[in-house]
């Protein structure tokens, strides 16, 4: 247990004092909230808007089109293709990163295989507003790995939903839509709501795949601190990539106690 | 299925034909909503893999061709990148197991009490991703250590905790730890025979994954092995782009493939892991 501890402690403590204790500081090492001010002004803010609303969107809608999928898959006969899916899912929704931009250009570029194929039916997705290196191409990219992952989380939710509630519903007389709008919906509400915050971790916190998709002109909290470690800060700024770490770890925070007590209401109905 | 059957026919039995009417319809729509939801869903996954797939077997002139592949293996710097991540993940790998496994065991065997907070410590790598560990690891890590590629190492371990403290988890649930223990030390076995040739042949699923999940994180870790610095696999691939775009679409696809097996071998074992499990609540 010993090393477990001090293993964990050095590991993971000591790089997160260190950060929050030189966001505080100059680069001379004298005590200052200039960093926290910087990131709550200007470019840095700019950042962190766009991360939040990034995260937002790319948590929402895949999480919304991951309760479809997810249900069309629990509800059918085959017990292959739900094997297969789980397989699929799990495997997916570890995909992020550096291989996943490079088969994504291949597919979408302005020369990918995809693009030609609609250019050959006289569609350019190109001429009509599709960017895949903007904030939407990102977005676009990280539904690759955050569908999958809202399948994996609420499979086991929709699982849960017993088919005697159904039938009492239907006994009583309620339609399919009143099932759903007090029965099904209600109870899955928190995990679906808890998959999302997960998806919205998984999504502030990616860095790869922005970053080797739009070579950093997408303007994210995490690529303006890999900037600021590559030695692009301004000078008098130096300290500005432990402020934004600072952020992004209390956003993160926040994130993971609302999904701990979402998975926590989640677990009463679904057993 | 059957169930929602047999509650149609007791409501068209009981309430006339007006229900039969209403349900014909509906379910036939929701077959055809379901088939679509999944079409789409399976041009959107597979669309890029075939792409990647496609353009990793064209050479320079457009033709189909295992060129790519071939030439991979020759390509500038590839070899020291592919050993560079090979000796990250077996380090990695190996810090891990030694210092999860017994972990693990202890917590199971003596601390059951400390479970929920485990949970809690283990996922808390989840809240600090790679490019917030890096920013105060370059920052605070000693400068002999800041030198070596290993410093990654040490943090990999971190970043795979949680996924292999879960599978060792879970392992351990299935099997009947303590009987196991007190059998063993009560014939004489040492603790460190005990560990070797009691728990962890049972514990072979868990390994395996804990294994396999690992070395996916190694070879796929972008973010913290470029910022400090080091030639890793994916960072190659990043960098090459610039030469040859189409021996970077094979070496992305073979890491793809590769990561594909490792985790499908991780499915595969946990599938057995739960078959025993449902074995062991089975008998008596």
């Amino acid at each position: 247990m010993a090393p477990f501890c001090i293993y964990t402690g050095v590991g993971l403590g000591v790089p997160i004092v260190y950060i929050i204790r030189n966001a505080f500081l100059t680069f001379q090492g004298k005590f200052t909230f200039s960093n926290m001010s910087l990131l709550v002004h200007g470019t840095y803010l700019k950042g962190f808007e766009n991360s939040l609303l990034l995260s937002l969107l790319t948590s929402v809608v895949p999480g919304i089109l991951g309760v479809f999928l997810a249900y069309s898959i629990v509800t059918s006969n085959s017990a292959v293709l739900k094997r297969m899916v789980a397989t699929a899912s799990a495997v997916l929704a570890n995909f992020g990163g550096i291989n996943l931009t490079f088969i994504f250009i291949a597919a979408f570029g302005t020369t990918g295989i995809i693009t030609g194929w609609l250019n050959f039916v006289h569609i350019d997705p190109w001429n009509h507003g599709f960017d895949l290196y903007d904030f939407y191409g990102v977005a676009f990219v990280y539904l690759y790995f955050q569908l999958p992952l809202m399948v994996l989380v609420i499979t086991p939710a929709l699982g849960g939903l017993r088919q005697s509630w159904r039938e009492a519903a239907q006994n009583m007389g309620a339609s399919n839509w009143r099932y759903w709008r007090h029965v099904g919906i209600p109870v899955l509400m928190p995990s679906i709501l808890g998959g999302m915050l997960l998806l919205f971790g998984s999504s502030f916190a990616a860095y790869a795949t922005a970053e080797t998709l739009t070579l950093g002109t997408v303007t994210l909290a995490p690529i303006q601190i890999g900037d600021t470690l590559a030695g692009n800060a301004i000078a008098g700024e130096a300290n500005i990539g432990f402020a934004i770490a600072l952020g992004m770890l209390v956003v993160l925070s926040i994130t993971m106690i609302f999904y701990g007590l979402a998975r926590r209401r989640a677990s009463k109905w679904l057993r | 299925m059957a169930s929602i059957g047999t509650t149609a026919l007791v409501i068209e039995a009981t309430d006339g034909s007006l229900e039969v009417d209403n349900r014909r319809p509906r379910r036939k729509k929701f077959r055809t909503w379901r088939l679509i939801v999944m079409v789409l869903a399976a041009a959107y996954f597979l669309a890029p893999l075939y792409a990647g797939l496609k353009f990793a077997l064209q050479n320079d002139s457009g033709h189909f061709s295992f060129w790519a592949f071939q030439t991979l293996p020759s390509s500038q710097g590839f070899s020291a990148a592919f050993f560079l991540s090979m000796r990250l993940a077996i380090f990695t790998a190996v810090v891990e197991l030694l210092l999860m496994v017994p972990t693990a065991i202890f917590v199971h065997l003596r601390l059951p009490k400390l479970r929920p907070m485990m949970d809690f410590v283990t996922i808390l790598p989840i809240v600090v991703p790679p490019i917030v560990l890096i920013v105060g690891v370059l920052g605070s890590a000693p400068l002999w250590l800041k030198s070596s590629p290993y410093l990654l190492s040490v943090f990999y371990v971190v970043l795979a905790m949680p996924f292999v403290y879960r599978s060792l988890d879970a392992g351990l649930t299935a099997i009947d730890l303590r009987t196991l223990v007190e059998a063993s030390r009560s014939l004489g076995g040492s603790w460190i025979r005990t560990l070797v040739s009691v728990i962890m042949p049972n514990l072979r699923a868990a390994l395996l994954s804990a294994t396999a999940l690992t070395l996916a994180l190694v070879f796929g870790e972008y973010t913290m092995a470029n910022l400090d610095g080091w030639t890793t696999m994916p960072v190659w691939i990043a960098q090459f782009q610039q030469s040859d775009a189409h021996v970077t679409l094979a070496a992305a696809m073979a890491l793809l493939i590769g990561t594909w097996l490792l985790l499908s071998l991780i499915v595969a074992a946990d599938r057995s892991q739960s078959r025993r499990r449902r074995r062991r609540a089975g008998t008596p």
